[in-house]
């Protein structure tokens, strides 16, 4: 579990007596077991606040608390409870991939040093290449390393920094599906990512973020919350009838035609849609489909990022 | 236990990468050689250039009933011996140099970091695995070269010279604490600058002062002593206490994450 009540960092220069603030007032509640997307564009202060929250570096201002330890007070039970990948996946290029695993499975403590490693590297996958050095693998499979190195120990809070990113598809489906069995796991999962879809797939919340935090909800309310909810109704022909027809009803909000599409947007489309199909059937439409219009989270996050920044 | 993986993992960091590996080989087998070629050399020669040793140098010898071929031997091999405190000086370098900065530039710190393992614990392991293959180079040198001089000293009185007692207060107390001297200075440099070849450069000249040492004593301007010895050890000893407090306290990790670019 993660939770910060107005967490704040600032960085000081100096030499130019100039001040940034990175993290302003940050406040969130994650619960064991969830999934939470932070999304914000490059320089929104994201990587600060995983360093901060991984007890890396410490805050200006706030409190934090991961795993009910707190963060600049206990900062060492903070490390030994999390795992982190980081943004670059930073291997020892001489060294094996097992020696790699070999070597941070003892930093952390872990028991069962080459059982542990042996399973890690089984399940993402790099068994056969463990005597390889890490140097000679390809981005996906550093990444993969990386993952494994972050999981070694059983953290019950994982951050991920941009897990999928620079990977091809192959890889980045590996890296999404083990994020699932993670998830399935009941761990903690901070992930920040420039991959809307990733985030609409994966995260039960999602937080916008720049410089400070512009909402948080799950990837379906914030769509309802920015766009309402809108049917497509597809007919063989639209006719002005029609429109006319379903535009007497008073929960219809709004009526777009595009060619034979009807656009409509409902508040309760599960109790409506019967009457609207009716409606238009009985004007003398031929319905061919019917379905909810779903606004990419990447509309939701540039709508709010854009306006967060104003 | 952590202290052992961090030791463990820069040796095997260090010693995959051939220009660590050269530098470390490299002193040892230079300052080995120099000393027993120069005295092999002098044995042969001297008869040959018999009277070309300056006559300063010369009278000294005579005083204390040496040849001129003895004279020659060890008025040479003490500068010589000092390039044993040089090597537990530079060979840390050359390892410690890569110990952050190299982390940095391979984006490995970060991880490492995050990791439960306490400044103290990162610190004295990366330390130690910089100061110990230093000194155990040292060591084995000075045994190989005290091997060697016994087959190309002139006399035993040469030999004796060589076995004196200060040598091996050099050698067995003061160089491991000028390693430590050495681990400690270019630690902290490595944590401050941006590229591992410049953490080298300016770790090297740690060796500054003993190379003022090293010339001045073939100027005849510095005696070296066991008094020397014994209290240049104590000097080192409490420089070393204080920067190995000052290590810690100055390896700021946040610094180090947030203002390297």
């Amino acid at each position: 579990m993660i939770r910060t009540e107005a967490l704040t960092k600032v960085f000081e220069s100096g030499r130019k007596n100039v001040s940034v603030r990175a993290v302003e007032a940050l406040t969130l509640d994650i619960k064991q077991g969830e999934v939470f997307g932070f999304l914000g564009p490059n320089g929104a202060g994201k990587t600060t606040t995983v360093r901060m929250l991984s007890a890396l570096i410490g805050p200006t201002a706030g409190r934090a608390w991961v795993n009910n330890f707190e963060v600049g007070k206990q900062d060492r039970d903070i490390r030994a409870s999390i795992g982190i990948l980081t943004e670059q996946p930073g291997m020892y290029d001489r060294l094996s991939a097992e020696k790699n695993l070999n070597i941070f499975a003892q930093l952390y403590g872990v028991r069962d040093v080459p059982g542990q490693v042996e399973k890690y590297l089984r399940m993402l996958g790099l068994w056969e290449r463990r005597k390889d050095p890490a140097g000679s693998f390809s981005k996906g499979m550093k990444q993969k390393l990386a993952i494994a190195r972050a999981i070694l120990h059983e953290p019950a809070t994982l951050f991920l920094d941009e897990p999928t990113a620079g990977l091809d598809p192959e890889a980045a489906k590996i890296v999404r599906d083990f994020i699932e069995e993670l998830k399935i796991e009941g761990r903690t999962i901070f992930l920040c990512t420039h991959n809307l879809d990733e985030a609409d797939r994966l995260c039960d919340r999602i937080g916008v973020f720049k410089q400070r935090l512009i909402k948080v909800d799950t990837p379906s309310r914030m769509r309802t919350a920015m766009f309402g909810r809108e049917i497509e109704f597809r007919l063989r022909r639209a006719e002005p009838s029609m429109i006319e027809q379903v535009k007497h009803f008073d929960f219809v909000k709004n009526v777009e035609v595009y060619d034979n599409r009807l656009i409509i947007g409902i508040d309760d489309p599960e109790t409506r849609n019967p009457q609207l199909v009716k409606a238009l059937v009985e004007a003398g439409a031929e319905v061919q489909f019917v379905s909810e219009v779903r606004h990419s989270l990447e509309e939701v996050y540039l709508a709010l990022v854009t306006s967060g920044h104003k | 236990m952590r202290i052992r993986t961090i030791i463990d993992k820069e040796w095997a960091e260090v010693f995959k990468n051939k220009m660590v590996l050269m530098t470390v080989l490299l002193f040892p087998l230079l300052f080995i050689a120099l000393p027993i070629i120069s005295m092999a050399t002098m044995h042969s020669m001297s008869s040959l250039q018999s009277g070309k040793t300056p006559e300063v140098i010369l009278q000294q010898c005579q005083t204390i009933g040496l040849t001129e071929v003895e004279c020659l031997q060890t008025y040479l091999v003490g500068p010589f011996m000092l390039f044993f405190l040089l090597m537990p000086l530079a060979i840390p370098v050359a390892i410690a140099a890569y110990s952050i900065v190299g982390e940095k530039t391979t984006h490995s710190l970060e991880p490492l970091l995050a990791t439960p393992v306490s400044t103290g614990e990162l610190i004295l392991g990366k330390g130690l695995a910089a100061a110990l293959p230093a000194i155990a180079a040292t060591w084995l040198s000075f045994a190989i070269f005290l091997i060697g001089a016994r087959f190309v000293a002139a006399s035993d009185r040469v030999y004796a010279f060589i076995t004196q007692p200060m040598w091996f207060f050099a050698v067995l107390l003061l160089a491991p604490l000028l390693t430590i001297t050495s681990v400690n200075v270019t630690i902290w440099i490595s944590s401050r600058v941006n590229d591992p070849r410049a953490a080298e450069q300016l770790g090297m000249m740690v060796m500054l002062p003993l190379l003022v040492v090293v010339f001045g004593q073939m100027a005849g301007v510095i005696t070296i002593s066991l008094t020397s010895i014994l209290i240049a050890s104590a000097v080192m000893l409490v420089i070393d206490i204080a920067m190995i407090g000052l290590g810690v306290k100055l390896f700021q990790r946040e610094t180090i994450l947030t203002r390297w670019k």
